[in-house]
């Protein structure tokens, strides 16, 4: 392993992804993510790779769209109302099957909103990418250690599944530093038989589309792309427990929030409430199993999110509403602090405690 | 004179209108891919619009773009794949209108890619509506009493547009109306893809052309109404043309 | 152990840089680390503040809302945070910038006039170091090596004589009594 570095989360998700192969960033400044533009700016060059500062979120979007045609690693990266703007291609993306990444460091909305974290694009992210019947992978960092690991599984996954794949960050993540470690090797990057790279008159030529004008053409695509995504379901649930094995008290948290959530945990133990934490992350495919499993201690359940409950939406499903869900949150670049998490904690173990 | 299918257009049949431009265009896009033997070597974008099927056309590997963002998809092919030809194909609504912002700066960057433009005035896939090449009082489905200046303002110039752009390498503006004007198309298309060859920038080439079923005429009367009435307003010629020039004196 | 930071003043003090150096030093000790700065209009002229944790756990929440150790450099930060310290904690408080007093006894206060000192001395800019030198000896939280150590990797080496500067700033606080 190489040694610690001390990195912002935005630089290190841009390192990574260059280390994983990433050859084209295309780009538009927007706070709080602009550090990976600029740091693109000045890696890419260097290492043989492009760097362009789009005219709009729009055409960058659609050049990582041509460069995923043409078969290259391609990434993009923007901010909540950037988002927005990107989710036409991001829906051309899925339609044509196309991998590549789409990092989202996320800040208040809605409209111009604000500039500080937030966590209030997740069912953005995992619900409503754009128009039409598709999902996105999508991945919750918690640290900045995830900033880049994350990464390098998004590009991989999306490759695998040929399917665009988002990095779900917020303001917190992407401007704090923490110490990070670069793998030293990368899994080889599959073929791309299907991409636009001149046939060389030794094929047939390649269309990368998403028009089906046949009814049961377009119907076609989508049932095998929807069983292509039971498939990543079954294959790609990642999240992570903290103390659940005879918790009460489930709480749920997804990126910078996990980690106040991991601390109120922490006091809430050293007071003798069983709580204990799962943390999604990946929130789609969201994994569901990890919050029935703990139905056999938990008595209730409680999402803590940026925003003013998306997530806790999930969590009811995956358990069919067998226990309460409570949610707490705050919005507007708020971030909740342990002490207000554990007075839910106290609040809540009266209740199940009656 | 033999008339084969150009090597470069796929042996299916095209859906297009009787009388309408875009066979023709086809052809001769075609053709001089053959001419240059890069079929094998070339990437086409395609639009949203009447001509969004040209994947099905084009022999060379097609992708099939957004309304309008063609350019900037062609900025991320031929980024990654500089070696390759990279062309896009493109109607009036979707350069001129919701695409202008891709178009504009693909050119003022200078991408080394080569847009084929038709400009029929008229938005055709969607029934004719007016389009940003529409003609000052020209009737369509949502001018009905002709284009009014005040109220929809005036007709986007394309190639006068672009030329002014230091990006763009070769501007040319033809028509496809006469065997002769057909001609000129193609040595402007070929000459096109020779500026994208020699690495020299944006190229464009803005083809007046018809649309018969949408004009509500006769493909005759179509293709005078691009003589009497476009070509006067869209003056043919070269607009812009640095390949001449060494890189160091633009 | 963990020791969550504070450091907060005005945009241009070297506040980051101080916690980013920080930040290092509990790097170089193989430590878990977090480093957060406040972002947005703020950086621009107005207060800036930097949180930093360092620890042998996990870290959980890296925003520090009650700090074991405020650094403070100018008038609204210390009216602001200082009330915040947890109790048992200590401040140190740049006295040549801040005229205030707090009343709490149950924290330790170091006050200590770096900017005047650095000015003196020649190393303009370096006021936010000496608190650091200051902060090494009263509360051994890092050490000399690190700081040095930390110092070395974060000035590019084109700069190399503002190593120099930096450990003088050190040594001028650790010295201070």
């Amino acid at each position: 392993m190489e040694e610690r570095m001390l990195m912002k989360g935005n630089e290190a998700l841009a390192e990574a992804a260059i280390r994983a192969g990433c050859k084209c960033y295309f780009g538009y400044p927007i706070t709080p993510q602009t550090e990976i533009a600029a740091y693109m700016s000045k890696r890419m060059p260097k290492v043989g790779g492009v760097f362009i500062q789009a005219e709009s979120e729009i055409a960058a979007i659609n050049m990582v769209y041509g460069a995923a045609s043409a078969g290259v690693r391609a990434m993009t990266s923007s901010s909540s109302p950037g988002i927005s703007l990107k989710s036409e291609g991001i829906s051309y993306l899925a339609g044509s099957d196309l991998p590549c990444v789409i990092v989202n460091v996320e800040r208040g909305g809605p409209g111009l909103g604000g500039i500080q974290p937030s966590q209030s694009d997740y069912y953005l992210a995992t619900k409503a990418g754009g128009h039409g019947d598709f999902s996105l992978l999508v991945f919750a960092p918690s640290s900045v250690q995830e900033m880049a690991d994350l990464v390098v599984k998004a590009f991989d996954n999306a490759d695998k599944y040929r399917m665009p794949a988002m990095i779900l960050a917020d303001g917190l993540l992407g401007q704090m530093m923490e110490p990070v470690r670069f793998p030293e090797s990368y899994a080889p990057q599959p073929e791309k038989p299907w991409a636009c790279t001149g046939h060389g008159n030794a094929r047939e030529h390649n269309i990368i589309n998403s028009l089906y004008l046949v009814p049961e053409e377009l119907e076609k695509s989508n049932i095998e792309r929807f069983e292509r995504y039971e498939r990543v379901k079954r294959e790609l649930c990642l999240y992570d427990n903290y103390l659940t094995e005879d918790a009460d008290i489930i709480v749920t948290a997804f990126g910078a929030t996990a980690r106040i959530v991991r601390s109120a945990v922490t006091m809430a133990r050293a007071e003798g409430i069983r709580a204990g934490l799962i943390r999604p992350i990946t929130l789609w495919p969201f994994p569901a199993q990890a919050y029935r499993d703990a139905l056999s201690t938990a008595k209730a359940y409680l999402s803590v999110e940026m925003n003013m409950g998306q997530m806790v939406d999930d969590v009811k499903l995956a358990i069919e509403c067998k226990r309460p869900v409570h949610f707490f949150g705050h919005t507007g670049g708020i971030v909740p602090t342990p002490a207000e998490v554990l007075a839910q904690l106290r609040a809540i173990n009266e209740q199940i405690g009656k | 004179m033999l008339y084969t299918r150009p090597k470069s257009l796929c042996d299916v049949p095209l859906h297009f209108c009787p009388g309408c431009s875009h066979g023709i265009v086809h052809r001769i896009v075609a053709e001089v891919m053959d001419e240059m033997g890069i079929v094998g070597d070339t990437i086409g974008v395609c639009p949203v619009g009447c001509a969004v099927m040209s994947y099905d056309y084009f022999a060379c590997d097609m992708i099939e773009a957004a309304h309008g963002r063609a350019p900037a998809v062609a900025t991320g092919v031929k980024r990654s794949r500089p070696d390759k030809f990279v062309f896009t194909y493109q109607g009036d609504g979707d350069l001129a209108a919701i695409g202008t912002a891709e178009t504009v700066h693909s050119a003022t960057r200078g991408e080394n890619i080569t847009v084929i433009f038709i400009n029929n005035t008229i938005y055709g896939m969607t029934g004719g509506q007016m389009a940003p090449t529409t003609l000052p009082g020209q009737v369509t489905q949502t001018t009905p009493y002709g284009r009014d200046p005040k109220v929809a303002g005036y007709p986007v110039r394309v190639c006068e547009m672009v030329s002014t752009l230091t990006g763009t390498a070769y501007a040319e503006r033809v028509a496809v109306d006469s065997p002769q004007h057909i001609r000129a198309a193609k040595k402007a298309i070929r000459k096109a893809f020779d500026t994208q060859a020699a690495g020299k920038g944006f190229s464009i080439v803005e083809i007046l052309s018809t649309c018969p079923t949408n004009w509500g005429m006769t493909p005759v009367q179509a293709v005078e109404r691009v003589r009497n009435e476009m070509i006067p307003y869209y003056p043919l010629g070269v607009y812009k043309d640095i390949t001449e020039v060494a890189d160091n004196d633009q | 152990m963990t020791s969550e930071i504070q450091l907060a003043g005005f945009g241009g003090q070297g506040i980051l840089f101080a916690g980013k150096v920080l930040a290092y030093c509990g790097m170089m000790a193989d430590r878990e680390v977090s480093w957060l700065p406040s972002y947005g209009p703020e950086m621009r002229g107005g207060t800036c503040n930097c949180s930093v944790t360092l620890s042998d756990e996990p870290i959980g929440s890296p925003t520090v809302y009650t700090p074991d150790i405020l650094i403070v450099m100018n008038e609204p930060s210390f009216l602001k945070f200082i009330g915040n310290v947890r109790p048992g904690g200590c401040a140190f408080v740049d006295s040549t910038l801040v005229d205030s007093k707090s009343d709490r006894t149950d924290i330790d206060i170091y006050e200590i006039p770096a900017t005047a000192m650095a000015e003196e001395n020649g190393l303009k800019g370096g006021a936010n170091i000496i608190i650091l030198g200051m902060l090494l000896k009263k509360t051994g939280i890092i050490t000399m090596e690190e700081i040095e150590a930390a110092v070395r990797k974060i000035v590019p080496p084109a700069k190399a004589q503002l190593i120099e500067n930096n450990m003088k700033a050190v040594r001028l606080g650790y010295d201070f009594s």
